[in-house]
């Protein structure tokens, strides 16, 4: 007997990279979503600075590809979108901000208390308002997802809070931060200066203009906070991370470390006693946290299935959007 | 150096404090005082293992006082250096006295820097370091990377340690 499918409505508040490769991977992977899951998503909203499309009964492709159709935000904001347009699931992507939360965290509130579901790639709020906003999330019998938000297509919260329930988890480390692995990797291949790798990093796209919360570790120990409150169910915030960046690393210490048969790795680390840590580290080459180029990698120590290691795509809007995908599955299976 | 000592005592009081008195004298710094009252010897005496650290070349004089005082020493045993790590050091570790950062490890009697690898670049860059430490025990090695990172944190130097 064939069932009809569910429909999900979904908006998507933060429309540049990852709300794009959201609106993408949805148009690619509907039918298979609606054939395999019984789930039938709908966009039903979009915003962004730029301002804001709706239509309760899904956006076409091509009203989803024409900013100009849209309306300015003076005349309907996100936060109008979030409220007043009828859908099941709010997808945060707006820009990460580590001192207020903004606009995510407010983003996120309005769709908790107009009783959507909220699944975000944003770690902003989750670094700064993990316990009010989850306690907020079981209030309302909703669900906050961030799968995308830590190892972006590697899988990491749900393989350890579902996958592994059960186990007890002792530590997670690894690369959570794809610019520093790969300025890393290129200036050990190649000897050369960090400036030289950083330049070189800029100008492909894989390093931002200002690359300051890349390379001093504060991305990879935003992130650490998130597993720690997620997995460890602590309360951190950025402020209890011990961190050191990649930015006085030089090709002398890389060659003398692979000498001694390592190679160097800005590691983010948190273990069940609540030490939080970012650091250059020396990994053994034959390690399995020695992945190259700009993947993350994290190993799971658990006292049941031992050591667990994943590695995957930390970035790009397709990756985030697989995160993404897989949260809103998860929510009605 | 640290010494495992297993000593046996007559089976009368005091005997104890008389067998442990020469260690201090002789400047040893006593670890560990394992006595195993219930076991006896076949000769009817009671065993006791200490672990110490003394300088090395008073340990001959130290066995013979023991024995002058009726105390037989059945056994000593060096500590070997059994765990190392590597480390790696940035920063201006020539200029900020290396030989005192050694000394801040091979002082502890418990561990020893056993490698150092430098490479030194131009004038007034910094410079990098591959250190090993070996020490006697996994506890022990980690307290010589706390006590190196101590040191050198002082003089700004970087500590990149193993995963
Ligand atoms: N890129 C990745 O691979 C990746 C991976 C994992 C997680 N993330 C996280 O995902 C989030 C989005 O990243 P991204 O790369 O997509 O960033 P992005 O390309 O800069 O996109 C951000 C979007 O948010 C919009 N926005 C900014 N302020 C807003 C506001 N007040 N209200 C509504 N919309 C607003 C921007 O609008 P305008 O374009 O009009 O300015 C833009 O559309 C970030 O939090 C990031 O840390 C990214």
């Amino acid at each position: 007997m064939k069932t009809k499918p569910k429909t999900v409505r979904i908006s998507i508040i933060g429309f540049g990279n990852v709300g794009g490769g959201v609106a993408e991977a949805v148009r690619r992977k509907r039918e298979e979503i609606e054939r395999r899951h019984g789930i039938d998503i709908k966009i039903v909203g979009i915003a962004d600075l730029k301002g804001a499309i709706v239509n309760e009964n899904g956006l076409s492709e091509d009203a989803i590809m024409k900013p100009k159709t849209r309306r300015k935000p003076e005349d309907m904001t996100s936060r109008d979108v979030i409220k007043e347009i009828e859908h099941e699931v709010m997808v945060e992507a707006t820009p990460t901000n580590v001192e207020n939360g903004e606009p995510g965290l407010t983003h996120i509130i309005t769709a908790l208390e107009s009783d959507r579901h909220v699944v975000t790639s944003n770690k902003g709020p989750l670094a700064l308002e993990y316990s009010r906003l989850m306690e907020l999330a079981a209030k309302r019998g909703k669900e906050l997802r961030f799968e995308a938000a830590v190892g972006g297509a590697m899988p990491i919260i749900s393989l350890v809070r579902e996958n592994l329930a059960g186990n007890g988890i002792i530590s997670i480390k690894g690369i959570l931060n794809g610019t520093c692995n790969y300025i890393l990797t290129r200036m050990a291949e190649e000897g050369l200066p960090y400036e030289h790798v950083l330049k070189e990093a800029q100008e492909i796209g894989i390093a931002e203009s200002d690359p300051s919360k890349d390379v001093e570790g504060i991305d990879t120990a935003v992130k650490l906070v998130i597993l720690a409150n997620s997995v460890f169910d602590m309360n951190m915030t950025y402020e209890d991370v011990e961190v050191t960046g990649i930015t006085d690393i030089t090709p002398d210490a890389l060659k003398l470390a692979n000498d001694a048969g390592y190679m160097i790795k800005l590691i983010g680390e948190v273990d069940r006693a609540g030490g939080l840590k970012v650091a250059p580290r020396l990994v053994p080459k034959d390690d399995p946290l020695n992945v190259g180029g700009t993947l993350n990698v994290a190993t799971i120590k658990t006292d049941l299935a031992g050591d667990i290691t994943v590695i995957g795509k930390g970035a790009g809007p397709i990756e985030a959007a697989s995160a993404i995908l897989s949260d809103i599955i998860r929510i009605y299976s | 150096m640290k010494i495992s000592m297993d000593i046996e005592l007559k089976d009368i009081p005091g005997q104890l404090v008389r067998a442990l008195k020469p260690v201090s004298d002789f400047g040893g710094n006593l670890l560990s005082v394992l006595h195993q009252r219930d076991k006896k010897t076949p000769s009817g005496r009671i065993p006791v293992q200490l672990v110490f650290e003394i300088e090395e070349r008073r340990l001959d004089r130290l066995v013979e006082v023991l024995k002058e005082r009726g105390v037989n020493v059945a056994r000593i045993g060096k500590e070997r250096l059994k765990d190392s790590m590597v480390v790696l050091l940035i920063g201006h570790i020539v200029h900020s006295d290396v030989r005192e950062t050694i000394d801040s490890i091979d002082s502890t009697g418990f561990a020893e820097v056993v490698e150092l690898s430098l490479s030194m670049p131009a004038v007034d860059k910094k410079s990098a370091a591959s250190v090993t430490l070996s020490a006697i025990g996994k506890e022990e090695l980690k307290e010589a990377l706390n006590i190196l990172e101590r040191t050198v944190n002082k003089k700004g130097i970087m500590v990149i340690s193993s995963v």
